[in-house]
């Protein structure tokens, strides 16, 4: 599964399991402006981190705070580069 | 000092309002409207429980109930009604103030209610010191409740200074919990506006809320400010004053407070349900420098195997309920149970002593998140500790010893504890994650060990 998919299937897992409704998941969709929550999104950033190893907010700048999901899956992938790295 | 009296007092209530997702209200209305006597006199010198749904009728109750109750109770907002009783009980409550959202219909038998609409129009002539409490996380997960004076929660608050002009105050917390109630005073005493939260708004409505009522002055955990800072309508916001509480705050968070808002002055400050405030730190870095230990104007700060101590007229006075833990010890100090350490000049803090878990600010207790995980069939035991969270500061996480005979779909058997704590926990306090482990460390005294976990 690409990262992108993998984004995309854990934030509807979670939504599902914490009885979120949530708009169709796009790049342009801006997580925190659904009912997508604090905790749901710290169950995404603690399961992202169990599935590819990476925690990137744990290691980035502060200007570079996601704000959509694309901007989430560009996180990711550039963490995934630096673990191949 | 009486909340009503003093803003009375103050005048210049003009143009001043109270604000919720659902209304605005003039401020000189809420302290000034009529009065009933029938009401009054049913609650003065009584120990109330305020067990309202919404922040804006709890607002109002306490305007109307301070200097008249003899004791003022706060239920915070989505309690279990198992530890509303709790409290009810522990605060020897004689009568609940509630509305449509507030206390569900059959719970807390024999105690009278009275309509939250009625206690608006309360309020007298005379007046008494209202004792405060305020709920607190127990040791075994249920509320304790700690008691102040008014005097005490305004300890830190400059109450001679006349606010900025056009200060608007806000807070993502609920002033029923002791961060927001520090707003809603700051507020109150300044006297200014205020705009309250709604515990399930999404964060974007927030902000945009707080962007069209000029809020100038703002109070979020570090978790609060994560996600704000993630919200597309962050620019709506456009804040002279940032405050940060209820959490460790790190550098990650404060310096992209301080780049989103670079006109501001961001401050964090440490406080505590039990401690009350006990100093704030503007210089922009995590921790605190060590020259706050010591003694300063009206409170004093030391540091005793590694935990913070804290002595102050503005600490909580005592715990009320059947055979309460002590409070203060005889020196006067109060054990925070948070451990620092100093690095240099500084003071960091690492966590709580107890093992306490804060997710977001919320906390969690490991021996409740233990208890429901240990009757899974198939497990023998299990240890719940913080997962460091970039978003919520700390997630749940559960270390789970197996018995022998235990199914060996361990990733069928993760979910299905997961599924099995849901319906039965509050949901910061579900696991984040499982881990099965094949033994955990017990201490020489038969206990789980917990400390460095």
């Amino acid at each position: 599964m690409s990262l992108r998919s993998t984004v995309f299937a854990e934030i509807a897992a979670i939504a599902a399991e914490q009885e979120k409704r949530m708009p169709p998941i796009t790049d342009d969709l801006v997580m925190l402006d659904t009912e997508f929550d604090s905790l749901c999104f710290a169950l995404l950033v603690a399961r992202m981190e169990d599935l590819t190893g990476a925690d990137p907010f744990g290691e980035m700048d502060a200007s570079d705070l996601p704000v959509t999901v694309g901007d989430l899956v560009a996180l990711y992938d550039r963490a995934a580069t630096r673990l191949a790295a | 000092m009486i909340l009503r009296e003093r803003l009375l007092a103050a005048g210049g209530l003009d143009g001043l309002f109270l604000s919720d997702h659902r209304s605005e209200r003039d401020l000189a209305g809420i302290v000034s409207g009529g009065r009933d006597a029938t009401v009054t006199a049913a609650l003065t010198g009584r120990r109330v429980l305020l067990a309202v749904g919404g922040q804006m009728a709890a607002a109002r109750a306490m305007i109307a109930l301070d200097g008249l109750a003899a004791r003022l109770a706060l239920v915070p907002p989505k309690l279990a009604p198992e530890h509303i009783a709790r409290i009810a009980s522990d605060a020897e409550a004689e009568i609940c103030v509630t509305d449509a959202e507030g206390v569900p219909p059959g719970a807390l038998p024999g105690l009278p209610r009275i309509d939250a609409e009625d206690v608006f129009r309360a309020g007298s002539a005379s007046s008494r010191e209202t004792e405060w409490a305020l709920a607190t996380s127990g040791t075994t997960g249920a509320p304790k409740l700690v008691t102040h004076t008014l005097e005490g929660l305004a300890g830190g608050i400059n109450t001679a200074a006349t606010p900025e002009a056009g200060t608007v105050w806000s807070t993502f917390y609920d002033i029923r919990r002791y961060g927001g109630l520090q707003v809603f005073l700051r507020a109150m005493l300044g006297p200014s506006s205020l705009v309250l939260s709604e515990a399930s708004e999404p964060v974007r409505d927030y902000l945009i809320r707080v962007g069209e009522r000029h809020v100038t002055h703002i109070l979020g955990t570090p978790s609060h400010w994560r996600l704000a800072l993630m919200s597309a309508a962050l620019d709506r916001l456009n804040p002279r004053y940032v405050r940060l509480s209820g959490e460790i705050a790190d550098q990650t968070v404060l310096d992209a407070l301080r780049i989103a808002f670079p006109q501001a002055r961001i401050a964090h400050a440490y406080a505590s349900t039990e401690g009350g405030v006990g100093f704030t730190v503007e210089d922009g870095q995590e921790g605190f420098p060590a020259t706050l230990i010591g003694s300063r104007s009206g409170i004093e700060i030391t540091v005793r195997d590694d935990s913070l101590f804290v002595r102050s007229s503005r600490t909580g006075r005592r715990y009320l309920g059947e055979a309460p833990e002590t409070l203060i010890a005889a020196d006067g100090f109060i054990d925070t149970g948070d451990l620092v350490e100093r690095r240099g000049e500084r003071y960091h803090f690492l966590g709580r002593r107890s093992g306490v878990i804060n997710v977001g600010g919320a906390k969690v207790q490991p021996e409740e998140v233990e208890t429901v995980i240990n009757v899974f069939p198939g497990v023998s035991m299990s240890r719940v500790r913080a997962r460091p969270n970039p978003i919520l500061g700390a997630v749940v996480e559960a270390e789970v010893v197996l018995c022998a005979e235990a199914d060996a779909d361990l990733a069928a058997l993760k979910k299905a504890i997961i599924a099995h704590c849901r319906p039965r926990l509050a949901g910061h306090k579900v696991p984040a994650s499982v881990k099965f482990v094949d033994a955990l460390p017990i201490t020489a005294g038969g206990k789980l060990v917990r400390r460095g976990a």
